[in-house]
């Protein structure tokens, strides 16, 4: 499970040992109540090899990619980046992640805006 | 011919476990010069400095190698050792194996090749070491206090009472710094004025402490014992001799709306002012900033009412020069600008206050009189937000402060508590990453917060406060609890972090003492010369040095105090021998060393010499004053001659340690 | 010099007393690993380096030196690095006309802060003499011991 850790820190570039547990993230999160992983536990389950449990959760994809934990968190961490990397550790998993796209539109949460809708306004609003 | 002994320390497992100290031992043996070679656990300990001695008197040795850790930890160590043992102590060299050999590396047989060669170096070097005797330079008997804060001014006190004259340099018209603004202290809760002003009265009235208020250094020359400092007294435009302090003036200045910088700008002053009733001195100053009759020439008001005559229009910035053995830095602290952590909303909302400007807020001095009131609509605020390491502990750069600011969560707990104990019905949030109460009855004071007055600590952070309807909306994190908080506040009170005051920086330079990368003063050793500089005669009190609560500001200003009264009661210090020397037969008087040395110790004289067939010629010469010469051997790469040779550092020397090292 | 058959460099380090070999000591307080090949030689002040030192550490065969010191405006004597990066400006400029590569030669500002930096300073210096190899232009053959 190291190597798949180290994984997660290769894609995302980030440091999660740089986390000194403040909770700013999650302060942050606009989509806290939608997680069962909030930003804060995410780092520290990357931290502590709970990677599986990660990457099983669904709390993954309520994640905006606002990136407002990465724009606030003291330390550097961007758990923004690692929740982004564990998407992708996911995709590059062989054989268990090939989603058809007829499924997808079930797994969205209606009351949330769309992934790329939040990336699109946060690439255009300047 | 030299007789060397070499020594290699095992420095317990330090260097022993990456150097096979055996081995550097017998292969140092072979080299030329060397008649006696060991190695020996501890050489800095008794018995290994007694192996040195024995050794020296057993083979005769004249010159001494010692193989161990870094010469800036033990090199005078050993130095009186080898004088102890009758050899010249400038005939001892060190080869650096721990911090530069046995720490850096890990593969032992690396770390052992390196070490031999570091030997041979410094072997080749002490081959052709020379005795050298150290001159001495006089000790000007006054010292110098730069920043008149608690740390200024308990250093000033302490140095006066050891009965010499001090000087202290403050940049604000009065005296007191930081403390004078602070209402209540922790972990006591005693009134800050009320243990601080008696002493900024006893350094006006002690007899040794002269103050130069609105003041700053404006150049340092010389060295340790002999320092030569200029000071500029800014014009406050009120003669100092003749203003009696009454305050006339600031009651009737016209000019009403100058942010009143002693209460951070939330209320107004005078353009004339005193900075708060109990300032030392206590004279007014004129803001020149805002002053009407100096911008525009029309007014006059204060120096009508004066009935002492001291304004004075046409003061002019004016410059004392004063000689100084020892200088100490006290310049002290700020809290950080916060515009970039605009989450907490501190740019758009006044509700939004630093835990400076809560202790404004709190003064019976302040400008609500001591009733805690919301700066914005002057209600009695309900709820109150704390937000801790607001700057500090960040990964530093764009981030914040990468240190813990030390001081915040003691007078965060002390907020906390006085808010609950004179407004009961207050609620009280404080959002913490860690509680650091380290110090004597520190922790059980946060306790009493906790458990006495019924403070809400919360483990988390805010992430945000959005001002709203004359509330504040903060949303935070409560990790323990495991749920996002959403609280309406009053107040929201920012422990901001402290950074070192700006003026520091210039001053390093003048004073050429060294800063660490977020500008705090490096003291010499970390644990055991922490308030001395690593430039000698520079001392170091407060925290200028680093953060630091009161108790430990007055600990460190006794200590610094200490260090200098040590300075100054010695009549003449012992310089540095390793200076330069001019060879006059190769001298050709060209001039180009005094050029280039920044002392000012070379000068030339008109010297005879004998020429040919029983002639005499005269010849200019240089000529370098040891006492002046600091050795920092400018003038030996200038000279087109060669004639210029730094003893100690001469060019044969570390030629043949190039060759020691490139063989 | 040849090691086993690989390249080991022969690395000179000047360090100034005040700012660079307290620098250095650092980054060993905080075991900081560097190559071994630098080897340190203390100077008083950046400006008591003699470009002759610098010719005589080619000559005997180094392949590459470095110089370090304090931070411009930091110097212990005032001045003193000011000096040095002059003397070193024109230096450089001799050797590169003389064919020794810009690189083999460098000066670096490190204060006694920055262990780190020296660290990482010295890693990157082995590494780029390492990748120009030995330096055979200005070694003096007579000089070799075997």
């Amino acid at each position: 499970m190291r190597d798949a850790v180290e994984t997660i820190r290769r894609i995302s570039g980030v440091n999660p040992l740089k986390c000194m547990k403040c909770g700013k993230c999650t302060a942050t999160c606009p989509a806290y109540d939608e997680m069962e992983y909030h930003p804060h536990q995410f780092v520290d389950m990357v931290v502590n090899d709970r990677l599986e449990e990660l990457m099983a959760s669904k709390g993954i994809y309520h994640c905006l990619s606002c990136f407002a934990c990465i724009e606030r968190c003291p330390r550097n961490v961007k758990p923004g980046a690692l929740v982004e990397a564990v998407r992708l550790a996911v995709i590059r998993q062989q054989d268990q992640n090939h989603l058809k796209p007829q499924d997808i539109p079930a797994l969205l949460e209606e009351a949330l805006p769309q992934q790329a809708i939040t990336s699109a306004l946060r690439k255009y609003r300047r | 011919m030299q007789r060397i002994g070499v020594f290699v320390c095992w420095c317990g497992s330090n260097i022993a476990a990456t150097v096979d100290v055996e081995a550097v031992a017998e292969a140092l043996s072979h080299e030329a010069g060397v008649v006696f070679s060991t190695n020996y656990q501890y050489m800095c300990s008794q018995a290994g400095q007694e192996l040195i001695q024995n050794a020296i008197h057993e083979h005769k040795l004249t010159g001494v190698v010692i193989c161990s850790c870094s010469p800036r930890m033990h090199e005078n160590t050993f130095r009186k050792t080898c004088e102890r043992a009758g050899i010249n102590p400038y005939m001892v060299e060190i080869a650096n194996i721990r911090e530069q050999c046995s720490w850096i590396h890990k593969d032992k047989a690396v770390g052992t090749e390196k070490a031999i060669i570091l030997g041979r170096a410094a072997i080749a070097k002490v081959l052709l070491n020379a005795p050298l005797t150290a001159g001495t330079s006089p000790v000007v008997k006054r010292a110098l206090v730069i920043g008149g804060g608690i740390a200024g001014i308990q250093t000033a006190l302490d140095i006066a009472d050891a009965g010499f004259p001090v000087d202290i340099v403050e940049k604000e018209p009065t005296i007191g710094g930081k403390m004078t603004q602070i209402d209540k202290t922790f972990p006591t809760l005693d009134c800050a004025a009320c243990i601080l002003t008696p002493k900024m009265v006893d350094a006006a009235q002690n007899e040794n402490i002269k103050i130069y208020s609105y003041s700053q250094v404006e150049a340092v020359k010389g060295f340790v014992g002999n320092f030569t400092v200029t000071i500029r007294r800014k014009a406050r435009y009120v003669d100092e001799e003749k203003c009696t302090g009454c305050g006339l003036c600031t009651e009737k200045c016209p000019q009403k709306k100058v942010p009143n910088a002693f209460n951070l700008g939330l209320d107004t002053r005078r353009a004339i002012y005193i900075p708060f009733a109990q300032a030392v001195p206590k004279i007014a100053t004129i803001d020149a900033d805002y002053c009407t009759m100096l911008k525009t020439g029309k007014c006059g008001v204060c120096s009508k009412v004066c009935t002492a005559g001291a304004i004075d229009y046409k003061q002019q910035d004016s410059f004392v020069e004063e000689q100084y053995g020892a200088i100490v830095v006290a310049t002290g602290y700020n809290p950080i600008k916060l515009d970039r952590f605009d989450e907490f909303a501190y740019s758009q909302s006044p509700d939004v206050v630093t835990s400076l400007e809560l202790e404004r807020l709190m003064n019976a001095a302040g400008p609500t009189g001591g009733t805690l009131l919301r700066p914005s609509d002057k209600t009695h605020p309900h709820t109150l937000v704390f937000v801790q390491c607001v700057g500090s502990r960040c990964d530093g750069g764009e981030k914040g402060k990468p240190y813990c600011s030390k001081i915040c969560c003691m007078y965060t707990a002390k907020h906390a508590m006085l808010i609950r104990e004179k407004y009961p019905d207050t609620e009280v949030y404080v959002f913490y990453i860690d509680v650091r109460t380290p110090g004597k009855n520190f922790d059980e004071f946060y306790r009493r917060a906790v458990e006495e007055y019924g403070v809400h600590y919360i483990k988390g952070m805010v992430g945000k406060v959005t001002p709203q309807n004359g509330k504040l909306y903060v949303q935070a994190a409560d990790l323990l609890g495991g749920q996002q908080l959403k609280i309406e506040a009053d107040m929201v009170v920012l422990a901001a972090a402290i950074e070192p005051d700006k003026s520091a920086r210039p001053l390093a330079t003048m004073l050429t003492a060294s800063m660490d990368t977020n500008d705090f003063f490096t003291e010499a050793h970390p644990k055991l010369r922490p308030v001395e500089s690593p430039t000698a005669g520079i001392f170091l009190s407060g925290a200028c040095q680093g953060p630091k609560d009161i108790p430990e500001t007055v600990a460190q200003a006794g200590a610094a105090a200490s260090k200098v009264i040590g300075l100054l009661v010695k009549d003449h210090l012992t310089c540095n021998p390793c200076v330069a020397e001019s060879n006059e037969l190769m001298c050709n008087g060209c001039s180009a060393c005094e050029k280039v040395c920044p002392y000012g110790a070379i000068s030339y004289i008109d010297k005879e010499f004998r020429g040919p067939n029983r002639t005499t010629l005269l010849r200019r010469v240089a000529q370098v004053n040891p006492a002046v010469c600091q050795g920092c051997g400018a003038c030996t790469v200038a000279c087109p001659s060669g004639a210029m040779d730094l003893k100690g550092f001469s060019n044969a020397q570390i030629m043949a340690e190039v060759d020691a090292i490139c063989k | 010099m040849q090691v086993n058959g690989q390249f080991q460099p022969t690395i000179v380090a000047f360090c100034c007393n005040w700012c660079s070999y307290a620098g250095a000591d650092l980054s060993g307080t905080n075991r900081l690993q560097y190559p071994a090949n630098v080897k340190i030689i203390r100077i008083p002040c950046s400006c008591r380096l003699n470009p002759m030192f610098i010719l005589r550490a080619f000559q005997r065969g180094a392949d590459g030196v470095i110089l370090c010191g304090c931070h411009p405006g930091d110097c212990h004597y005032t001045t003193g690095n000011y000096y040095a990066r002059r003397r070193m400006t024109l230096l450089f400029n001799m050797l590169e006309f003389l064919g020794i590569e810009r690189d083999r030669t460098r000066v670096e500002w490190v204060s006694a802060a920055e262990g780190a930096k020296f660290a990482a300073t010295m890693n990157e210096f082995v590494e780029t003499i390492t990748r120009l190899g030995e330096n055979k232009r200005l070694e003096d053959l007579r000089c070799k011991s075997k």
